[in-house]
């Protein structure tokens, strides 16, 4: 299939993107970091092809039973790569801070990798519970929350290495090395913020979605099953995060931890609800 | 006396009103949760003794581990988030309405020294002129204006979606608006199924936890159910029931429903949930005697024995929908006829007919030849029968608070006065503004703003 092949590209894309915002980091020089964004884009825009070729593969291999790409683990992942890309390149072009990169880009790498080398490929027909288009619009509203939390992630590991080693020169000289190309320690709490603030009610649509289509095909729109209680843990997660911020203390570093902290929990609600424990959602397995 | 028990109240109360408190209890619903996710919920109790043991067992029934959703203790935490949020919101409310219905339209110099965006230019322009400039760029640049005059100043004021204010209050009410709609859904609805063979009805549902059937108040009917397969696979690829609805003996409603299409009457919904095989499926053969030509039609159901002309009889001994990837088959078995003499321990000729090749049993070369028309295999579906009245309030709390997050995050009341006085040389005027989201963005567009306005009331 064409797009297993454009997929496979697009993860050589994001892994040259990936070395050269490192070298960024150890070079500082601008020239690599725009080499690093334009690789990371052409590898965002080759994912997204590999997603419509797919969409495309899929009716002609199903003829009218064809659907949007976004019914299994597979194809799961690597939207996810690709919403962790979109967001990315949202906050790049805001924000024009070129190392997060460093941070970022590895999630969508490590995503498609794990795809490309251990999951599925096969286009399968759908089972009729998943014949719907609610299915649609809540992968896509959770995957792009998901995305915005791992971007959020990783501005702040980049928030605890800076404000780590800048609480160890007390002097206030501003750190050297790698981490000169650091956005200040305040952009980086304010990205953070942002990226939770495009987060947070996406993942509350993508419970809403989820919702009504259990709703819809079932009459039941929540069971406490263990993937919608994890989502729903991740959503107090990220709102103790909203109203900690209120409270003195909560921004800088424990606003860090905290995004760190929700972004796992994000990942357990994708993946280890599924591999570990057990539930009715179908990417389990598969 | 009256004093302390003031203190003891206003205690409560803001023990109720603070935002720690909505954090401890949202990270303790977080952690708490995270136990019906591992113990797998309202199981057999042998499942769980078999898992973690007696004593384990007895600690988990005795902290309602097993139903924890629905145990006192995670009711009681909800509890207390909806009081703290609703404390929280009835404390800060008032502050908010002032700030959006009673701005103040005329404040003094005190004031713009709290403001964080401002700036003061002096001119020689009498203050009306000047007022009517600064008027004339701030409608340009922003939006209309309103003017007070007091005490010889002329105050200029104007506001854009100060409205915004009320998102996060939105947010909060539309989570106790959920919490209504679900408590409507828990007192007044019911989850149910029932099973309805093909031709039959029901006016009866039974519901998860009782023994006990609902009536409905009207009868559902099945007229027919079908389950479709992918090509050449085992995997379904929609099952539909023909529902026909009857309310005092009249048909009022016909519905065909399937996964994820359900029909509803009188707010009770029927979703197409599984379905099963009733009874043994009904063939319909043509057979044909080889000697003589002639051709019959016999109708017969799986395992029951049907007569051919020339005495001999079959039955069909087996059945399956795939036969290696050649569709449906039959397995044919002749049986000692009337006129066929049966000898003891002689087994039954048995051969297979596929249904997607009529001609294929032909070539067998027995005496008769037989070809699968048609089969019907009758089936019940198995519906899932949800009565949930409070289910529109619980969408109209999600709407809320998405409608809410939206303009709690990123719409900004943003707030600009001028004020005008005369002085002896001409007039200095006041200006100031503040956004209560999205400093930055504010803070480009001020720097603009007061190039503009400094601009317009300046000299000629
Ligand atoms: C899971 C439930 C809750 C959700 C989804 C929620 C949502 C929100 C949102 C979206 C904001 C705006 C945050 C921001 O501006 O960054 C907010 C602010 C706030 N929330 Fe909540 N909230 C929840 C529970 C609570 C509770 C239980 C309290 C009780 C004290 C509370 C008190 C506040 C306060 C005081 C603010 C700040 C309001 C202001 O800006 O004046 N929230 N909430």
């Amino acid at each position: 299939m064409l797009s297993v092949k454009l997929f496979n590209i697009t993860t050589i894309a994001y892994f040259g993107a990936m070395v050269v915002f490192i070298a960024y980091l150890a070079t500082r020089s601008r020239g690599v970091a725009l080499v690093a964004t334009i690789v990371s884009y052409i590898g965002f825009a080759l994912n997204t092809a590999a997603i419509g070729f797919r969409w495309y593969e899929s009716y002609q291999i199903l003829g009218v039973d064809g659907r949007a790409p976004l019914t299994n683990l597979y194809e799961s992942v690597v939207f996810f790569s690709w919403t962790i890309m979109l967001l990315y390149i949202v906050i790049d072009l805001k924000y024009k801070q070129r190392a997060v990169g460093a941070f970022v880009v590895p999630f969508a790498f490590l995503g498609m990798v794990w795809a490309q080398l251990y999951l599925n490929d096969a286009i399968d027909p759908l089972v009729p519970a998943l014949q719907s288009n609610w299915l649609t619009y809540h992968v896509i509203t959770c995957f792009l929350g998901y995305a915005a939390f791992a971007v959020a992630c990783g501005v702040s590991i980049m928030y605890l290495i800076k404000a780590g080693k800048e609480e160890k020169n007390p002097e206030g000289s501003p750190v050297g090395g790698l981490l000169g190309v650091f956005p200040s320690i305040r952009v980086l709490d304010d990205i953070n913020y942002k990226a939770i603030m495009i987060g947070f009610p996406l993942l509350s649509l993508g419970i809403i979605t989820g919702a009504a289509w259990a709703n819809y095909a079932w009459g039941t729109y929540w069971s406490w099953d263990p993937k919608e209680t994890w989502s729903l843990i991740v959503w107090f997660i990220y709102a103790a995060f909203l109203h900690a911020r209120f409270t003195r203390g909560w921004v800088g570093k424990k606003a860090a931890w905290l995004s760190v902290f929700g972004f796992a929990a994000t990942i357990f609600c994708y993946l280890g609800v599924n591999l570990v424990l057990s539930g009715l959602h179908s990417y389990g397995g598969s | 006396m009256t004093t302390r028990d003031k203190s003891f109240f206003e205690h409560i109360w803001d023990f109720f009103c603070s935002l720690k408190l909505a954090i401890a209890t949202l990270i303790l619903l977080a952690i708490t949760s995270i136990i019906g996710t591992v113990i797998q919920q309202n199981a057999n109790p042998q499942e769980y003794i078999q898992e973690y043991g007696p004593t384990a067992y007895k600690i988990f029934v005795a902290l309602d581990f097993l139903d924890m959703y629905h145990s006192w203790w995670f009711i009681t935490l909800l509890i207390v988030f909806a009081v703290n949020l609703t404390c929280c919101s009835i404390k800060r409310l008032p502050r908010i309405v002032r700030i959006v219905a009673h701005p103040d339209k005329t404040p003094d110099e005190k004031f713009f020294r709290t403001l964080g965006r401002k700036g003061e230019v002096e001119t020689s322009l009498s203050a009306e002129e000047a007022a009517g400039r600064a008027a004339e760029a701030v409608g340009r640049l922003f939006g209309r204006i309103e003017r007070t005059d007091v005490d010889g100043r002329i105050c200029l004021f104007t506001q854009k979606m100060a409205w915004s204010r009320f998102g996060v209050y939105v947010v909060h009410a539309s989570i106790l608006v959920i919490f209504a709609g679900a408590l409507m859904g828990a007192f007044w609805g019911y989850k149910a199924f029932v099973n309805i063979p093909e031709g039959s009805s029901s006016d009866k549902v039974w519901p998860r936890n009782s023994n006990q059937p609902i009536e409905l108040g009207f009868t559902v009917r099945c007229d027919r159910f079908d389950v479709e397969f992918y090509p050449n696979s085992r995997r379904p690829r929609e099952f539909v029931s023909d529902l026909v609805v009857l309310d005092n003996g009249q048909e009022v409603l016909k519905k065909t429903i399937e996964v994820n299409d359900p029909l509803t009457y009188k707010g009770i919904t029927f979703y197409q949930s599984s379905y099963g095989p009733m009874g043994n499926p009904l063939f319909h053969f043509k057979v044909r005697e080889r000697a003589t030509g002639e051709t019959v039609e016999v109708k017969v159901r799986q395992g029951e024995p049907a007569e051919l002309p020339g005495g001999a009889a079959f039955r069909v001994a087996d059945f399956t929908e795939q036969f290696q990837n050649f569709g449906a088959a039959a397995r044919i078995e002749l049986l000692p006829g009337m006129t066929h003499e049966h000898k003891p321990g002689e087994r039954h000729p048995s051969f297979v007919v596929l249904k997607n090749f009529p001609d294929f049993d032909a070539q067998r070369g027995g005496k008769y030849i037989f070809s699968l028309l048609d089969y019907k295999q009758r089936y019940y579906t198995g519906l899932q029968v949800a009565k949930d009245p409070g289910v529109w309030v619980v969408w109209l709390g999600c709407f809320m608070m998405v409608v809410g997050c939206f303009a709690a995050f990123f719409l900004s009341h943003r707030r600009i006065w001028v004020v005008v006085q005369a002085t002896d040389k001409g007039s200095r005027v006041l200006y100031g503004g503040n956004a209560h989201r999205n400093q930055p963005a504010f803070e480009i567009w001020f720097e603009n703003f007061s190039a503009q306005l400094e601009d317009a009331v300046k000299n000629g």
